[in-house]
C-alpha cells in the first residue's frame, strides 16, 4: 500500500513539474523589447498567403529604416467572409485585406470602419486586382473552353462556397455575367446556367485554399474556378506537367480592398504604421511583389513588365455590371438569395 | 469512452478449450482480416506521415519543427493542455465522487450533461464561446470595456479545449467508483478515519489507475482537438495557431513536408501518451482482479 502511494505520488510530482515547465516557457517567451517595438495584425484572405510572406518582410525593413522602429506583422487567413465575421467577433486586426468590398462593407455595421474607407486608398482601396480563370488537368481532357463547357454531362467543377468565400462569389458573379451576355440579358436564362452550374459542383470549400487543395492534392473534379493568382501559383507549385490555364472569354475585374480598422488602431494607437503599411502596397516594391505574386499591380508601369503572365480578356465591373457590391450581396448571397433558391446540397 | 477499457487480456481469457474452438482456417482468416485491417486503416496512415515528413530531408524536418510559428504552435498546444487537462481532473474526481456517493435530485441530469460534449459537435462547441465572449456577444461589450480578449486568444482556446475534453475523467471514474462501492470507506470511518483521509488514504489509491487513465486520454483529446479550437482561435500565425492548427496551415501553403513533420509531431505526442496507458494497463493488470467485484478488498491491498 505504501509503496504503491509512492510511485502514485511521483508521477503527479512528474506530472506537475512538467506543467511548471511548460509554464515557465510560455512566460519566457512573451518578453517586451526595449524599444518598443510595435505589432500588427492583418487579417487577409486565403490567395494571399505568399504574398504577404514577402511584402511583411518588405515593409519591416522599410520601417525600420524610416522610423527606426521594428514592426512584426501577424498574418492570419481564411475565407474573406469567414474572416470578416472573426474580426467582427472581435478579432483585434489592425488592416483587413480581403476579397471583396463587401466583406469589409460588413465591418461598418458595428463601427469597427467608418462607412467611407473605399475611398481612403487610391483604385477605391484596391492596390492590386485580379480575375477568376480555369485551372483544368493537363492537356485539357475535358475540352473546357469557356463557361458553357462547365455545364457539359460528366464535368465536375470545383469552387467554393460563396457564401463564406470572396473568390466564390467573384466566381459565381462571373459566371452569371456570362449568362447574362449570353442571352441576351435574360436573368431567367442566367439562373438556370448558374443553377446548373452548382448541380456540377461535388464538393463546396469554404475557402479558395481549400478548393485550390480539393482540385489539386485530392484530385477531385476536371475544373477548378479560381483566382487568377490562384491558378498561376499552382502552376508555378506543381510545374506545368500537371495543370493547364484556361482563360475564358468573359470573366471579372476582381478587386481585393484593403482598409485599416479604425476602432482597433484607434483603440492600440497603431494608426500611423498600419496606414503606412496599406499605402506601402501601391509602392513600387509593393506593386512589384504583387506582380510577383501573380496579382495584378494597379500601377501601369508594373503591369507593364508582367503582362507575360495574363491573357487578355473581356473583364465585368462589379459597379457597373452588377450595381456594387452590395446590390449583389442582397440580390444572390444574402439568405434566401438568388444562391441559395438555385443551390441545394447534395442534389 | 466510457468505463475502463482494459485491452491487457490475462491468459485464462486467451486460452479456450479445445471443443468449442474454431478450426485452423478460420482461426487464420479471422486474425489475418483483422491485422490487414489495422494495417490498412491505422499503420499505414501513421507510417505514412512519417515518410512525407522526412522525404525531403532530416534538415527540412528539422527547421520545420524548430521553426518560430512550430514551436509557438507546440506550445500553445502544450498549454492548452496544461490547462484543461488539470481541471478537468479536479471536476472529473468531483462529479464521479458527487454522482456515486451522494444521492441527490437531478443526478441522472448531471450524468447526462456530462456527457453533453461528446454528443456536441466541436464546431458547435467553439461557436458557443463565439456567442458568448465575442465582441457581438452575450459578455461581448463588457469584456471590451475592461479590456479582456478571450475569444481569439489564450483563454479562448483553453475554454474550448476544456469543453471538449470535459467528460474523460469523469466517464472514467463514475464505473470504477460505482462497482468499488461503500465497503472499504465505512471500514476506514468505522476505525475513525475523517473525510479528507478517507479521500487521500482510500478512495484515491483505489481509483487512482483508471484516474491517470482518464486524464491520458483527456490529454491526447487535448492536444489533438482541431474543430473548436480552430473556430476560436483566429488563426494568427505565431500567437493563436496550435500544434493541429498549424498543421492545416503548411499543408494548405503547399508545404507538405513541413505540414508531415509537424503533423509526426502531434504522432509523437500520441505515441507517448499511449506508451504511458500501456505502462498504466500493465500496472493495473498486475493487480489481482478480485478487487474488481467489490469484494474484501482490504485485505488483499495490504
Amino acid at each position: 500500500m505504501m509503496r504503491r502511494m509512492h510511485t502514485f505520488r511521483s508521477v503527479v510530482l512528474l506530472v506537475a513539474l512538467s506543467l511548471g515547465l511548460t509554464a515557465c516557457g510560455a512566460a519566457g517567451g512573451t518578453q517586451t523589447d526595449a524599444k518598443k517595438p510595435v505589432k500588427l495584425l492583418n487579417v487577409s484572405y486565403d490567395p494571399t498567403r505568399e504574398f504577404y510572406v514577402e511584402f511583411n518582410e518588405a515593409f519591416a525593413k522599410h520601417w525600420k529604416e524610416k522610423n527606426n522602429q521594428v514592426v512584426t506583422i501577424d498574418q492570419s487567413h481564411g475565407g474573406s467572409g469567414k474572416q470578416a465575421r472573426s474580426v467582427i467577433d472581435g478579432l483585434k486586426a489592425d488592416v483587413v485585406t480581403l476579397a471583396l468590398g463587401y466583406d469589409i462593407d460588413a465591418l461598418t455595421g458595428p463601427g469597427l470602419i467608418k462607412p467611407e474607407w473605399q475611398s481612403q486608398f487610391g483604385n477605391n482601396s484596391s492596390p492590386y486586382t485580379s480575375t477568376i480563370v480555369f485551372l483544368v488537368r493537363k492537356g485539357n481532357p475535358k475540352e473546357i473552353k469557356d463557361w458553357n463547357d462547365l455545364i457539359k454531362p460528366g464535368v465536375e467543377v470545383i469552387t467554393p462556397n460563396p457564401k463564406t468565400s470572396g473568390g466564390a462569389r467573384w466566381n459565381y458573379l462571373a459566371a452569371w455575367g456570362y449568362a447574362l451576355k449570353q442571352n441576351g440579358g435574360d436573368e431567367a436564362k442566367a439562373r438556370e446556367f448558374v443553377g446548373e452550374l452548382f448541380k456540377h459542383v461535388p464538393v463546396l470549400d469554404s475557402g479558395a485554399r481549400g478548393a485550390t487543395t480539393t482540385f489539386v492534392e485530392r484530385k477531385i473534379g476536371d475544373v477548378l474556378l479560381a483566382w487568377e493568382n490562384e491558378a498561376l501559383l499552382s502552376l508555378k507549385e506543381f510545374g506545368e506537367g500537371e495543370f493547364e490555364i484556361v482563360t475564358p472569354s468573359i470573366s471579372i475585374l476582381a478587386e481585393p480592398p484593403v482598409a485599416v480598422v479604425d476602432k482597433v488602431v484607434d483603440d492600440r494607437g497603431t494608426r500611423e504604421v498600419a496606414e503606412a503599411y496599406l499605402e506601402y502596397l501601391y509602392s513600387d516594391e509593393g506593386q512589384e511583389l504583387a506582380g510577383k505574386h501573380y496579382f495584378r499591380p494597379t500601377n501601369p508601369d508594373i503591369l507593364a513588365k508582367y503582362t507575360d503572365q495574363y491573357q487578355a480578356l473581356e473583364l465585368l465591373q462589379i459597379d457597373q455590371d452588377f450595381g456594387g457590391w452590395n446590390a449583389a450581396q442582397e440580390k444572390h448571397f444574402n439568405d434566401g438569395g438568388v444562391f441559395d433558391q438555385i443551390y441545394t446540397p447534395g442534389s | 469512452m466510457a468505463g475502463a477499457i482494459t485491452t491487457h487480456l490475462s491468459e485464462e481469457t486467451a486460452r479456450r478449450p479445445r471443443h468449442i474452438n474454431e478450426g485452423p482456417v478460420v482461426r487464420i482468416v479471422l486474425i489475418t482480416i483483422a491485422l490487414l485491417f489495422l494495417g490498412l486503416v491505422v499503420l499505414l496512415p501513421l507510417a505514412s506521415v512519417f515518410v512525407e515528413a522526412f522525404k525531403r530531408g532530416m534538415d527540412v524536418y528539422y527547421s520545420a519543427i524548430t521553426e518560430k510559428d512550430a514551436l509557438s504552435a507546440l506550445r500553445m498546444t502544450l498549454l492548452a493542455a496544461a490547462v484543461a487537462v488539470p481541471l478537468n481532473t479536479v471536476f472529473g474526481i468531483a462529479a464521479a465522487w458527487a454522482i456515486t456517493k451522494f444521492r441527490f435530485k437531478g443526478k441522472n441530469l448531471l450524468i447526462t450533461l456530462i456527457d453533453l460534449p461528446f454528443a456536441v459537435s466541436p464546431v458547435i462547441a467553439g461557436l458557443i464561446f463565439v456567442l458568448m465572449f465575442g465582441a457581438q456577444g452575450f459578455f461581448g461589450p463588457w469584456l471590451a470595456s475592461h479590456d479582456i480578449q478571450i475569444i481569439f486568444a489564450l483563454p479562448g482556446i483553453v475554454l474550448a479545449t476544456v469543453f471538449v475534453t470535459f467528460p474523460f475523467v469523469a466517464r472514467e471514474l463514475i464505473p470504477l467508483m460505482e462497482a468499488q462501492g461503500v465497503l472499504e470507506e465505512e471500514a476506514a470511518a468505522s476505525l475513525g478515519a475523517r473525510g479528507w483521509q478517507i479521500f487521500w488514504r482510500i478512495t484515491l489509491p483505489n481509483i487512482k489507475w483508471g484516474l491517470l487513465y482518464g486524464i491520458i486520454l483527456c490529454n491526447a483529446r487535448a492536444m489533438g482537438e482541431f474543430g473548436a479550437v480552430s473556430v476560436v482561435s483566429g488563426h494568427i500565425r505565431g500567437q493563436t495557431n496550435t500544434l493541429p492548427l498549424h498543421v492545416e496551415i503548411l499543408y494548405n501553403e503547399y508545404q507538405f513536408s513541413a505540414s508531415f513533420a509537424a503533423a509526426s509531431l502531434l504522432v509523437l505526442l500520441a505515441i507517448i501518451t499511449l506508451l504511458v496507458k500501456a505502462f498504466i494497463e500493465w500496472k493495473t493488470s498486475q493487480r489481482k482482479p478480485a478487487t474488481e467485484g467489490g469484494g474484501l478488498p482490504l485485505l488483499e491491498n495490504e
